[in-house]
């Protein structure tokens, strides 16, 4: 069964990605940590044979918004922060308040995985993963909050212009 | 080796979350913070994804294909803002806004 190491090869470079966006001093390794990690949940979706959602994520996650921060980084041309940042009561606070929601996570999943009816990702679940199983629920009874996420696309462009002029600020 | 179960990815989408959280509440630079945010809607993007192909439906992927929609809209917004900020502060350090604090 090739499954198991393909989900754990992938988890452990999504978490392995994901560490790296948070470590990176300058930006741009950042964003190219996050596209890594974006790949590995990509792949991730596929091991649930989710291969609809595995493509979009690649394509609107990997491509379009990935893009967009990196062009927004090079725009800016930022520097990477210097090893050292000054370490203050917020910093610390911060620490405290990450380890306490890790803390308290890792104890609801302790508590919880347990208790919950173990189901295994079957063979069949390809089924609900096909663009065209997807494209039945979504123009039927999903058609109305289809239409309001394309109102709030458009909505978010116009704002997303308005916002970055230079007349406006 | 046993067949990996549904508990497996709700674990790992945890764990990404909580790296998330992380980057959100110990970085400093906006852009990265955005970035973060980007991580824990992957997370629990990936619970969703997870959990509907457990139960052999389809909503739970249609809720992600629409989360994703909303990341893309607040990317966008956000990083207006970030340019906005940077415009003003000639800094994306969020230690620098401090507008309301007189």
């Amino acid at each position: 069964m090739l499954a198991p190491v393909l989900f754990f090869l992938f988890a452990a470079v999504a978490i392995a990605a994901s560490i790296g966006t948070l470590l990176a001093r300058n930006p741009v390794n950042s964003a190219l940590s996050l596209i890594v990690n974006l790949l590995a949940v990509a792949s991730l979706y596929l091991t649930l044979n989710a291969a609809f959602i595995g493509i979009v994520q690649v394509l609107v996650y990997a491509g379009a918004i990935m893009v967009l921060f990196l062009f927004v980084i090079m725009l800016l041309n930022l520097e990477a922060t210097p090893v050292l940042e000054a370490i203050d009561k917020r910093i610390l606070a911060g620490y405290a308040g990450g380890t306490l929601l890790l803390g308290a996570i890792t104890y609801l999943l302790a508590r919880g995985l347990g208790a919950l009816p173990t189901f295994e990702i079957a063979e069949s679940a390809a089924a609900t993963g096909t663009p065209r199983a997807l494209a039945l629920n979504l123009f039927t009874t999903y058609a109305l909050p289809f239409e309001l996420i394309g109102l709030l696309l458009l909505v978010a462009t116009i704002g997303a212009v308005m916002i970055a002029k230079k007349r406006f600020v | 080796m046993e067949p990996i179960t549904l508990n497996w990815y709700l674990a790992l989408s945890a764990v990404l979350f909580i790296i998330g959280v992380l980057g959100v509440l110990l970085r400093r630079n906006a852009i990265v913070i955005l970035m973060s945010v980007e991580i824990m809607l992957n997370a629990v993007n990936l619970s969703l994804v997870a959990i509907s192909q457990a139960l052999g439906e389809t909503s739970g992927q249609i809720l992600v294909f629409f989360v994703m929609s909303v990341a893309a809209a607040e990317a966008a917004i956000g990083l207006a803002l970030v340019i906005a900020l940077f415009r003003r502060k000639t800094s994306v350090d969020v230690q620098t806004l401090s507008l309301f604090r007189r």
